[in-house]
């Protein structure tokens, strides 16, 4: 082997380009994403928490200022990479094999192909649609100016749960988010494990359990998420 | 008595690199259920050479005992056929039935360029291995085998990955052509080993290097290349080729 040369190291913007730079910077991108809709699930269920929490904890996370501003710009930065490295991805497997199989057949365990697995760049196009929808309707939607407001310890805050109530009452919205968070559970149940593999943290020990992990956070992210719009809904029927 | 069969394939049949191909049907009656599906190909070239109107069909073949990595078909849409840890040439026709209709394509991916029929160009591996994929000492014989002791483990790992015998079914039944289990196997094997140590990490970044300037897709780890080795690697060897490389360029 020739002596090393400076391509070795390579810098760090070709090593993140790299295919093994792309996928860890997805998988980071995405666990941060992942995260946040845990905490945004654990705060939609504190709707069903006593006298006005899910109001409070609205309110308090507004209060957070600059600390709030600068998750949100993270969030947006993870997006936006997470979004171009999967076009980018889904690009580049198109030009590898530009024809097809006539006849093309998953052979089953112990690969991880599934209706998930092939539908990340999908379920991820229309998590991005929704998202923009999502956040125009509930964060830049109408708030106290607007009079969805109440006076909690003295102080006037958005009434958010009024909003949120009104809007699910209505079934393309109901009905809407409940499709939209069952692709979220598709996409997390993939990407999930997925991220762990791609950071190169995992090895055939720990995949069986990492497998079960993704599964469950998958279906409990989704539940958790479809049980607002659901409970909403029928129960103004 | 072995039963007799009849079985219809479609196989794809391409005249040049260039050319273009399609599946053509055939049909034979009084194959062995004994024989294995190469040898069913055998008895096919030998009907179409006696009938003298059209090319046998090309497909690469050597060892026809899984060992060598020369063959590799898609044979009824998954790389090597329907038996787990098997090459193509240890298929059998006895897992079929009469009458059996059987689709048989090549590797598809557009660094594995068709060369001929079923004949796919897999010289972007070598090219791999050239830009890393060995360990350069220049000494005589080999050293008493218990002068390198080497963890159990490591062992183990290092021989699993060694197992590869780079035939490419992992591409070919990528859904991107991603040939990072191949890449990851390679990396794997030396990174486990003493040997392996001097030049472990400029040969990371190298083969992955080759591996992105060949074409190959990026891995989604839908983990299909485990499910189709003849030799059951597993896509640990991809997380561990990721370790290496973020080691090699943040370490």
């Amino acid at each position: 082997m020739t002596p090393r040369t400076p391509r070795d190291k390579p810098d760090i913007l070709s090593a993140l380009a790299s295919p093994v730079g792309k996928k860890a910077l997805t998988g980071v991108t995405g666990l941060a994403w992942a995260g946040f809709v845990i905490l945004h699930m654990a705060g939609n269920l504190s709707y069903f928490g006593a006298g006005e929490a899910y109001n409070e904890y609205a309110h308090k996370l507004l209060s957070l200022g600059p600390l709030l501003y600068a998750a949100e710009i993270l969030l947006v930065v993870c997006l936006l990479i997470h979004a171009v490295l999967g076009v980018n991805i889904y690009l580049g497997k198109r030009r590898a094999r530009k024809r097809g199989y006539d006849v093309y057949r998953s052979a089953g365990r112990p690969g991880m192909q599934s209706p998930s697995s092939r539908s990340m760049i999908l379920t991820g196009v229309v998590l991005l649609v929704f998202l923009v929808i999502h956040i125009k309707s509930f964060k830049f939607g109408p708030g106290i100016a607007e009079g969805y407001s109440l006076l909690a310890e003295g102080e006037q805050i958005r009434d958010l749960k009024r909003l949120v109530t009104e809007k699910f009452q209505h079934p393309l919205y109901a009905f809407g988010y409940t499709g939209v968070m069952i692709l979220l559970g598709f996409h997390l149940r993939h990407g999930a494990w997925s991220a762990l593999q791609s950071l190169g943290a995992m090895n055939r020990r720990l995949a069986p359990l990492v497998y079960g992990i993704a599964a469950a956070l998958a279906v409990g992210v989704a539940v958790g998420f479809v049980a607002l719009p659901l409970y909403i809904y029928f129960s103004a029927l | 008595m072995a039963q007799t069969m009849t079985i219809h394939f479609k196989i794809w049949r391409q005249s040049g690199p260039d050319a273009k191909g399609k599946l053509v049907d055939y049909t034979l009656d009084n194959l062995n259920e004994d024989m294995s599906f190469l040898e069913a190909l055998d008895v096919l070239n030998e009907a179409l050479i006696h009938k003298g109107e059209e090319d046998p069909v090309e497909f690469d073949n050597d060892c026809r005992e899984g060992i060598c990595g020369s063959c590799g078909l898609v044979v009824g849409g998954i790389a090597h056929g329907p038996m787990k840890a098997t090459a193509v040439c240890q298929l059998h026709m006895r897992h079929y039935k009469d009458g059996d209709t059987i689709v048989v394509e090549p590797f598809r991916a557009e660094a594995f360029p068709i060369i001929k029929d079923l004949v796919v160009d897999r010289s972007a591996f070598d090219r791999i291995i050239a830009a890393g994929g060995y360990v350069s000492v220049d000494t005589g014989g080999a050293p008493d085998a218990n002068s390198l002791p080497v963890p159990k483990n490591d062992v183990d790992e290092a021989f699993d990955f060694a197992t590869c015998i780079g035939c490419g079914a992992c591409v070919a039944s990528c859904p991107n052509a991603s040939a990072s289990l191949f890449t990851g196997a390679k990396i794997a094997h030396l990174a486990h080993l003493p040997q392996g140590q001097a030049e472990r990490k400029q040969r990371v970044v190298r083969m992955v290097d080759q591996m992105q300037a060949e074409g190959f897709g990026d891995c989604s780890n839908h983990g299909e290349c485990e499910a189709v080795c003849p030799k059951q690697i597993s896509i640990a060897a991809i997380a561990k080729m990721r370790r290496e490389y973020l080691r090699a360029v943040f370490g």
